[in-house]
């Protein structure tokens, strides 16, 4: 008799050779649907042309419009081959005649790196249409005080990949938001994104094959609720990053939301913070503070179905000294996950240390653990989460001594304010 | 049955017809009921800022010509520069940013391709001039098209295409359909805390051979005093190899970046800053994760990785040709071989820190 066999060892083995043979076979796959891409295009004509003539005069609309106007954009396709350009504005309502209906498409786009851009503006509302294929963002609003983007649908064709463009709905530094009844598809990075914006509501809209859903990053006071976001690699994200202008977001209500079987490969190009979201996340909060998830329901989310996380964990260096890498006064409660075997995904290493720790039964609350020294606030509340199993990683001590315990997370954080 | 447009136009010519009609008609209706002061001209030839013929660009008296030290790239397009004053007025020197003018003054820029670029006296093709007006309310953009007999040209709010040909001082023929940016465009790099702004006319630009001092002689610029003048610190002319690298590339990251890239500009949601006076590493992109960069990352995990420009995403960026991808956003198609050369020689010449 020799050594007595370690099973944890040998099960590791065995789970590491599965984890070498599956990655090769990706690997193969990859470079054949490349072959057969490389094939395609060399068959492939161009696309008709586009109406220069028809993006002028649209463009001239939008270059004069008054105080009040609404411009009223017909059914039909109007191709663009450069950026529809809003800016300096003051209550101008860009209506078409309704999703499908009315197609902006910037499949031929040669100039510009979004589809639709407003800049500097107010009271601005975009609503009833479709826009498409822009080579970089397709809707983004940047300086706009007052902006409602309503039955918009905003997609990339096809398979999700990697060359679509970033952001599908992409408010940054702008105030009182709202995105209602909008559908976000195909995005590389996020479909409905709102960055660096204060007051920000997002309802009924629906997000799906995009890297992520829903992100809001460095916004203070946002309402992210009823929403579904389903198949994309991470549902919902709460972020705060360093090295932005607008430091520091907050007071982020995550409410009443579908989170489902967002299961997709994350198709982000790498070096954004995106990329480094594992397939499989439900709802993430990377070192965002007051934020309160609540009453959203989390079903099938492979890997991490509410993920609470520190920035370290993107494994990226920081020398912003003004800005808090920790989560804080985060309150996870009612919400519904379901019980059952999930099993994470491979791709990612957090979701493979998962596996390797859990199997297919890895908790659906998880904590990175990585708190701020001497911490005043309670980092993480967590009530009544329906199924909510929980495991603080303790990442900062090499993900050892992982702790199942959630009494000392036992406790509540004040409500943030309801929408009406 | 087949239906013929009228004027015996073809039917793709019917439509630049319409849209130029609707365009005029639409400009008719946006400036006829301005108060007072300025009002755009149709025709570049209608302010009078050069003596005929107008595509010599020989300036009247009191229109000055200036040059600066770090020009933007522009698809190899060649600027003649002017600066048009009030008569007896005065710009006035600032050490930071662009001077102040006095309402009325107008910059003009002409762009324009030499047929050749080994012997500029074969001839050159002018195709767009921009005017920045200084109004009461602030500044105002236009830009005139010329036509291809360069008799004159006509305003052009909604931007145009123009396709053009030269050969290059390689000796290589180059074709582009060269864009002149509609008015929101030049507003997209004109533009610091949300107003529209000149970017060239600042100190550091235009402190070059005596260029200052002459104005201040003649009466044309105020100055508090003569070592104001000295005190400014010119940026480096950046084809000039004799001028240190470091030197050399921030002048050019200054010219070609930082009109958007700095923390009043159109890109100030990026954190990536990168004027010339600005020292933050990070913010300079050394080691700095993009925030909103999408597929413009190409998988690259840094602006900047010191030592490393294969790994940079700001040279991968400055050599794409995605209009999603690459930079500058607006106002570049061509790569500009030169430019490029250079970042990646300073990146690589940068310590790993």
């Amino acid at each position: 008799m020799g050594v007595p066999i370690s099973w944890a060892r040998e099960c590791f083995k065995m789970r590491f050779f599965m984890y070498v043979c599956f990655t090769f076979l990706a690997k193969v796959r990859r470079l054949f649907g490349h072959i057969f891409i490389a094939l395609g295009g060399l068959c492939c004509a161009a696309d008709s042309f586009a109406q220069p003539a028809a993006e002028k005069e649209w463009q001239t609309r939008l270059l004069l419009a008054e105080e009040g106007e609404v411009i009223e954009l017909p059914a039909g396709r109007i191709a663009f081959r450069n950026t529809l350009w809003l800016d300096g504005k003051r209550g101008v309502t860009l209506r078409g005649a309704g999703v499908d209906q009315t197609v902006l498409s910037f499949k031929e786009q040669q100039q510009g790196a979004e589809g639709l851009k407003v800049t500097h503006s107010a009271d601005i509302t975009l609503e009833g249409f479709t826009i498409e294929d822009a080579r970089g963002d397709l809707i983004k609003a940047q300086h706009v005080v007052g902006l409602c983007l309503r039955d918009i649908k905003a997609q990339w064709r096809g398979k999700p990949r990697r060359t679509n463009g970033s952001y599908a709905l992409y408010p940054v530094q702008c105030r009182r938001v709202r995105i209602e009844r909008c559908t976000a598809i195909g995005a590389s990075d996020a479909g409905i994104y709102v960055g660096q914006s204060d007051s920000v509501w997002v309802s009924e809209c629906l997000a799906y094959h995009n890297v992520a859903g829903i992100e809001i990053e460095n916004t203070t006071n946002a309402w992210v609720w009823n929403n579904t976001a389903r198949d994309n690699s991470g549902g919902i994200l709460v972020f705060d990053l360093p090295d932005l202008p607008q430091k520091q977001g907050g007071r982020v209500l995550v409410w009443k939301n579908q989170v489902l079987h967002n299961n997709h490969r994350n198709f982000a190009p790498k070096g954004n913070i995106v990329a480094r979201v594992p397939a499989g996340t439900g709802i993430m909060v990377l070192a965002a503070q007051q934020v309160e998830i609540a009453e959203n329901t989390v079903l099938d989310n492979r890997t991490a179905s509410t993920a609470v996380v520190s920035y370290y964990i993107a494994e990226a260096p920081l020398k912003d000294t003004a800005y808090t890498p920790y989560p804080a006064a985060v309150y996870v409660h009612h919400n519904a996950y379901a019980p059952g075997r999930r099993m994470p995904t491979w791709r990612h290493r957090l979701g493979f240390l998962l596996w390797l720790k859990f199997g297919c039964r890895a908790p659906h609350i998880l904590y990175d653990g990585i708190a701020a020294p001497n911490a005043v606030e309670r980092p993480l509340c967590l009530k009544q989460n329906q199924n909510g199993s929980f495991a603080n990683l303790n990442a900062a001590r090499r993900f050892k001594n992982i702790s199942r315990d959630a009494s000392s997370y036992d406790c509540s954080l004040p409500l943030l304010p309801r929408p009406e | 049955m087949i239906v013929r447009c009228p004027f015996c136009l073809g039917q793709s010519k019917m439509l630049w017809v319409t849209a130029g009609l609707f365009s005029a008609l639409m400009g008719l209706m946006a400036f006829s009921h301005r108060p007072t002061g300025f009002a755009p001209k149709q025709r570049l030839s209608e302010y009078g800022f050069f003596a005929a013929p107008l595509s010599a660009l020989q300036p009247v008296q009191g229109v000055l010509p200036y040059a600066v030290n770090a020009p933007l790239f522009s698809d190899y397009a060649e600027k003649a520069r002017f600066i048009a004053l009030p008569a007896g007025e005065r710009m006035v020197f600032r050490e930071q940013g662009p001077f102040d003018f006095p309402v009325g003054s107008t910059l003009i820029k002409n762009f324009f391709y030499y047929c050749d670029f080994r012997q500029p006296d074969k001839g050159r093709r002018i195709v767009e001039t921009r005017l920045l007006v200084r109004e009461e309310q602030g500044w105002r953009a236009l830009t005139y098209v010329w036509n291809p007999e360069q008799t004159d040209a006509w305003l052009e709010m909604a931007g145009a295409e123009v396709p053009v040909e030269w050969t290059t001082a390689e000796g290589k023929r180059q074709k582009l359909n060269y864009s002149v940016p509609n008015l929101n465009q030049c507003k997209g790099c004109h533009t610091s805390a949300g107003q529209l702004v000149p970017i060239g006319v600042e100190a550091r630009q235009l402190k070059r051979s005596g260029q200052l001092e002459q104005w201040a002689a003649l009466g044309r610029l105020q100055v508090s005093s003569a070592s104001a003048l000295s005190a400014v610190e010119a940026l480096t002319d950046y084809e000039d190899v004799a001028f240190p690298i470091d030197s050399r590339a921030r002048a050019y990251l200054h010219a070609n970046c930082a009109h958007c890239h700095h923390a009043q500009g159109s890109a100030a949601n990026s954190g990536l800053f990168l004027e010339a006076t600005q020292s933050h590493p990070t913010h300079l992109g050394i080691y700095k994760a993009p925030v909103a960069a999408g597929r413009g990352s190409g998988n690259r995990k840094y602006s900047i990785v010191p030592g490393k420009p294969r790994e940079s995403i700001l040279l991968y960026r400055m050599e794409a040709d995605d209009p999603a991808i690459r930079m500058p956003e607006l106002g570049r198609q061509l790569p500009h071989r030169e430019g490029i050369e250079l970042i990646r020689q300073w990146i690589r010449h940068l310590k790993a820190s």
